[in-house]
């Protein structure tokens, strides 16, 4: 009965038929994947679990400033099993971007990112910037303390660009504070304009990556060695063996992903701020405005950078280009391998210390500048004496040499010889 | 759990924020435990609800804690006629303003903005102070415009801040044990109130989780099958 709809429906439309051998039968690709590679198809996986919640958030959502906290609260008491759509949404925000940092991680490691997959890079970088849009706008959305304060930071941060700043924090706002006409236009944008750019740089990400084929944890070419019907010797259909693999990795996430979202949703105050439990209110700004824990590193570099001339300017362009750097990592990494199993001390190195400032640049971001206290002495070059500001300026330098420097230390690495084909 | 999961996530980071202020006890609520939240509920009904509403709550929903309808009806609701409706203050947000200087916030979601080791430790530390327009300060929450409004249960005390010093002044209805087990249920009220479903999640959690593992078996299993011809 199947095989003969099957044919019904290939007989009438065979393109169905090629793009799923193209991409799943007969994609092949190669037999090494390890742990690292779960998090593209959990990517996937949080983006449909985020939609799906989304849109069942959104039946009970009101967009208006006077309406839009109790309506959360509505859907956390009122609405049956609304407060596990919230969870599952909420959760998936801090997620979303956990399984993405680590699906990053795993191009740095693996040097995914290197020749023939720039494409793959520049498209994935494009995801994770409008990511970051979709989850500044969603932010706003329950209308608490940390929305409103935290949505008013940051466009004010567009406010700092010099001549046309204050009118283009205007328009994006759309009044003279955030308003409701901010949370419907914020609203518009969550849950149409950016999931729409992001389901098309999805499809365009993956269909870079099935052109070139994947890497894996060796950085050989699998292409290079194939059987005498064309197929590569160390490669393996997608579908079924890792669409089985993938399956397994799903559930495993399903566990601890349920496991918060069940157990500690609020994750101590990172995943669901407290603040957020206090209406918006325009006229009392909190003491200590931080923002979700996936921006803190950026967020710490903007503290970091003084202002020169009465201008926070070159704190935010140094924001900027913290994000805006990574699109230029295929150019900076001048190794001949792209493996770390066969590259030099040289970037094993520097990526640890490079992985080691993120973390603290994103704790610090997370806290008051006042958190490691201040210098007991004096000094003409310390225009501030707060330890955490120092510490983040330090690891600021070191996150941009990281970057900078990357040309000239991949090049002189002492790489060791890579295997013609793939190891276990 | 919840404190050693924070502990290992902050753990490498070695950032411990300073401890700034009073120092707050932990409270030793029970959300299992009915009677403590029956207790509370009548707490706030006759002491707090005066000035804070819980708008995002229900009488009806009190119903939870164990109690019949008629019980809710008869003991509890002293702010509406339909159990249907939303607990909310009577006091006038605009008059209560100029009387206190600012409204008397709402408390449904107090336990989570606050934290229950906040709400616990603020409602046990009130002071007399001459120096302000109630009479009364606060340990935890310095010139904090509430006055302190189960003075009858706790009594009048004193505090020194240089010295972190307490000293009696008149004795309340209440022994100092009394006391602490009233605002015990009261927070144990206000927890339940910040997120009613929180019980209940963590049952639902338990059955979740082990359906999960039980299909992690299965789909391990089926990787294991289909990979054998994997050389």
């Amino acid at each position: 009965m199947a095989s003969r709809l099957w044919s019904w429906i290939d007989s009438r439309m065979p393109s169905l038929g090629e793009e799923w051998r193209k991409h799943a039968a007969e994609y092949y690709a190669p037999k090494n994947f390890d742990f690292w590679y779960f998090f593209g198809s959990l990517a996937l996986l949080v983006l449909v679990i985020q939609i799906v919640s989304g849109i069942f958030l959104t039946m009970n959502y009101k967009p208006d400033a006077g309406l839009a906290f109790g309506s959360v609260e509505y859907i956390m008491r009122d609405v049956p099993g609304g407060w596990i759509i919230r969870y599952i949404h909420s959760t998936g925000a801090s997620a979303f971007f956990i399984v993405v940092y680590l699906h990053m991680f795993r191009a740095m490691l693996y040097g995914s990112h290197k020749e023939p997959r720039e494409l793959v890079w520049i498209f994935g970088m494009l995801i994770y910037l409008t990511l970051m849009g979709e989850a500044f706008f969603g932010y706003l959305l329950p209308w608490g303390q940390m929305s409103y304060w935290g949505a008013q930071v940051i466009v004010n941060l567009f406010g700092t660009v010099p001549f046309i700043g204050p009118d283009l924090a205007l328009w994006i706002r759309g009044d003279y504070v955030v308003s409701d006409v901010t949370l419907n236009r914020f609203f518009a944008l969550h849950v149409i304009a950016f999931p729409l750019v992001l389901l098309g740089l999805v499809v365009v990400h993956i269909m870079a990556l099935h052109d070139v084929g994947s890497n894996n944890p060796d950085g050989v070419d699998i292409k290079k060695y194939k059987d005498s019907s064309g197929r590569p010797l160390d490669g393996i259909p997608f579908h079924p063996y890792y669409t089985v693999k993938d399956l397994m990795g799903a559930v495993m996430f399903l566990a601890i992903f349920c496991f918060v979202m069940f157990f500690i949703p609020e994750v101590g105050g990172y995943f669901l701020e407290y603040n957020n439990f206090i209406p918006a209110d325009p006229l009392k700004t909190p003491q200590h405005i931080a923002p979700v824990w996936y921006f803190t590193p950026y967020y710490s570099v903007l503290r970091a950078v003084p202002p020169l001339f009465h201008s926070q300017f070159p704190g935010v362009l140094a924001m900027g280009a913290a994000v805006l750097i990574l699109f230029f990592l295929p150019w900076l990494d001048r190794s001949p391998v792209r493996s770390i199993r066969y590259r030099g001390p040289r970037y094993k190195s520097a990526l640890a210390i490079f992985i080691v400032v993120f973390l603290i640049l994103g704790f610090l971001g997370t806290e008051p500048t006042t958190v490691w206290g201040q210098f007991g002495f004096e000094a003409f070059f310390l225009d501030t004496k707060e330890r955490a500001t120092w510490a983040a300026r330090l690891c600021t330098l070191a996150y941009f040499l990281f970057f900078i420097l990357m040309p000239w230390y991949t090049a002189r690495d002492k790489v060791k010889p890579v295997p013609e084909r793939v190891t276990h | 759990m919840r404190k050693l999961v924070i502990v290992l996530l902050l753990a490498p980071l070695c950032g411990w924020a300073a401890e700034a202020g009073y120092r707050l006890d932990s409270s030793p609520h029970d959300p299992h435990d009915l009677i403590s939240l029956q207790a509370g509920a009548r707490t706030y009904v006759n002491y707090c609800l005066g000035c804070h509403g819980l708008e995002f709550m229900r009488y009806g929903e009190l119903t939870d804690l164990g109690l019949t309808e008629a019980q809710v009806r008869d003991y509890l609701m002293f702010t509406a006629d339909k159990v249907g409706e939303p607990i909310r203050t009577v006091m006038p947000r605009k008059e209560a303003k100029s009387w206190f200087g600012v409204a008397p916030p709402d408390l449904s979601l107090a336990a989570r903005s606050r934290s229950a080791d906040w709400l616990y430790t603020y409602l046990r530390t009130f002071y007399r102070d001459p120096k302000t327009v109630t009479g009364w300060n606060n340990a935890v929450f310095e010139n904090v415009a509430m006055p302190h409004a189960l003075w009858t249960l706790q009594g009048e005390r004193a505090y020194d801040r240089e010295s972190r010093k307490w000293t009696e002044i008149a004795k309340g209805m209440q022994s100092s044990a009394e006391y602490d087990a009233t605002v015990r249920d009261l927070v144990n009220f206000l927890v339940y109130v910040g997120e009613p479903a929180a019980t209940g999640r963590k049952v639902i959690g338990i059955v979740v989780l082990y359906v999960l593992a039980i299909l992690f078996v299965f789909t391990y299993l089926l990787k294991k099958e289909y990979w054998k011809d994997v050389k």
